[in-house]
């Protein structure tokens, strides 16, 4: 692959790879009824720090 | 030990022996010969202590923790001192004495041994006692955990005699020769087999966010130090090696490599830090746990780019140049939204920033990592670079994130976690953390304010031309102009490093407490929870 070709890969579908995935995570996230989810997910350090399961 | 340690440990006594026997330069013997020594003291030690018994898996491991906080703030205290050392020589280059404390050779030391030994043990420590918890099980693959603590103390001790001996492959961060660099290797493969053998076995169903950012920043600092340490050795009895790159591909991966330790290691590892202790400590829930998976998967995508930077103005190509620069700028909405994410963890305990100092630490940490996650891309940009770039300025920039991000986290996690680790239920003195914030504080405040006044001066005396076109200083009139700051940022490593030794006292105090001391210590008082 030589120099042009990649550099023409990175502003092309590189630029569009990354913006998919910022614009999948961010969809993602507020995915409807996730809400309850995430408000678990955001307790886990306060759990039981002692024991094992 | 089992007997896998055992033959391992023979294997690697042999390996020193016939290195020690072929030797080509006096360097190279004297790390084979210090290969036996620790391999057979290793091997003394495990056998009279061999066992078969399976570990108990009901109880989580925290051995490797508690001697990883040790050893952070014994090189933490190492680290900080090599730095007073050549902040003086700076300012009095009679300090110079010998070869072996020159400048050169102790400025590599003073770097590793803030960033791989002190912040690297606050790292695998902390992570070790993360993913337990959160995963609610013990450190996968038994004793493999004491494998990765021991075989990077090594590595440490390898890297720092090394460079005061005089060896050194010349890349900055990354000066450990080739045989260093496959030790290392080694290890962190162990390393990334515990994190992931444990995140296999956990009895959680989600993967906290924590536990992500430890990931990336072990995975990808596998791949940095991998690819950017390729080189071909002259001997393979010798230290000296040649790197497969050369001219701007080398200084490409060189900045890839640099910037990227700046990312994963002093961002992405610390932000985990950040993930489960500040909640912890607070006794709140992370403020958007949403935010936190935005902040992830843009962070590590976007920091990844960033190293060109280093690199403007050169023969690097214009548009990597350019594309470095922008990405630079676009990590500002990751870095903050994190910041604010900590910061926001607070929400409905912020009276604890006034009642609790170890909190007072985590909130300060957390606004030097917006002050330096916002100066870098500043700095990223041509403009401001052609100006800040080969100065003072990046020496501040540098230490006001990590003094001020790196440092203080790490300071306040380890006054959270000696008590949790000792079975004590809180810090011998809260005064005495709040003596060490103060310390550190106005330590940090002295060092960057100084190199801020002197890296700006020194840029604008190299750009200033006299009427008839010539350059108005010389070289040495800059560095003349410069010896009060050098002073004055001498004096602040001082106050920092005193409060480092604050911090030593305490955490000696509070493991050797007694029952009756331990009853008569100062507590946060409870927060009225505001729901």
């Amino acid at each position: 692959m030589d120099y042009e070709v990649f550099r023409q890969f990175a502003d092309s579908w590189g630029l569009a790879y990354l913006t998919a995935v910022f614009v999948i995570v961010v969809l993602f996230v507020f995915r409807p009824g996730s809400k309850k989810t995430y408000d678990e997910l955001s307790k886990i350090p306060l759990k039981d720090d002692e024991h094992v399961k | 030990m089992s007997i896998y340690s055992i033959i391992f440990l023979v294997l690697i006594t042999m390996c020193g022996l016939v290195g020690a026997a072929f030797a080509v330069d006096s360097v190279f013997a004297f790390h084979s010969w210090l290969t036996v020594a620790v391999s057979l003291a290793f091997l003394f030690w495990g056998i009279r202590n061999y066992t078969t018994e399976p570990a108990d898996q009901s109880r989580y491991m925290d051995g490797v923790v508690r001697w990883g906080i040790i050893a952070t703030i014994f090189w933490g205290i190492v680290g900080f001192l090599v730095g007073i050392v050549i902040a003086t020589e700076l300012a009095f280059p009679e300090v110079n004495l010998f070869k072996e404390m020159n400048f050169g050779r102790l400025r590599p030391l003073h770097t590793s041994a803030v960033i791989f030994a002190f912040c690297g043990n606050a790292l695998i420590a902390s992570s070790f006692y993360v993913v337990q918890r959160t995963t609610s099980a013990r450190l996968a693959l038994g004793n493999l955990a004491w494998f990765v603590f021991w075989g990077y103390q090594f590595f440490i001790v390898l890297a720092a005699t090394s460079y005061v001996l005089g060896s050194t492959q010349a890349k900055e961060y990354a000066e450990p020769e080739w045989y260093i660099d496959i030790w290392l290797t080694i290890v962190w493969v162990a390393y990334l087999i515990v994190f992931m053998g444990t995140l296999f076995k956990r009895k959680e169903p989600h993967i906290f966010v924590a536990n992500w950012f430890y990931l990336a920043f072990i995975v990808t600092v596998a791949m940095l130090h991998v690819v950017n340490n390729l080189a071909v050795p002259v001997s393979f009895f010798g230290v000296k090696s040649y790197s497969l790159f050369s001219g701007v591909q080398d200084a490409l991966t060189q900045w890839w490599y640099g910037h990227n330790a700046v990312g994963f290691f002093l961002t992405a590892g610390f932000l985990g830090i950040m993930y489960y202790f500040v909640p912890k400590r607070a006794n709140r829930p992370i403020y958007s746990y949403r935010l936190s998976i935005v902040h992830f998967w843009s962070l590590i995508f976007l920091y990844i780019w960033a190293g060109p930077h280093h690199l403007h103005y050169t023969a690097l190509p214009d548009w990597a140049q350019t594309l470095g620069m922008v990405f630079s700028i676009m990590l500002w909405m990751p870095s903050w939204g994190g910041m604010i994410n900590g910061l926001m963890t607070l929400q409905g305990a912020w009276d604890k920033i006034r009642t609790d100092p170890i909190i007072k630490m985590f909130v300060l940490s957390l606004a030097f990592y917006g002050m330096g996650t916002f100066e870098g891309p500043l700095m990223a940009i041509k403009e401001v670079n052609s100006l800040s770039h080969y100065t003072d300025w990046t020496i501040g920039h540098v230490h006001s994130a990590a003094l001020g991000w790196n440092g203080m986290v790490t300071f306040a996690m380890i006054y959270y976690l000696v008590p949790k680790l000792w079975g004590k239920k809180e810090i011998y003195s809260l005064k005495w953390v709040n003596v060490h914030f103060w310390l550190a504080t106005v330590g940090i405040v002295f060092y960057i304010s100084a190199m801020w006044v002197s890296g700006i001066m020194q840029g604008v005396m190299w750009k200033t031309y006299n009427a008839a076109g010539f350059l108005e200083y010389s070289f040495a009139e800059t560095v003349a102009a410069m010896f009060p700051y050098y002073v004055i940022r001498t004096t602040g490593g001082i106050l920092f490093l005193l409060g480092a030794l604050v911090m030593a006292y305490n955490v000696y105090r509070t493991i050797t407490m007694t029952k009756e001391e331990e009853a008569n210590i100062q507590t946060v008082p409870e927060t009225q929870a505001a729901a």
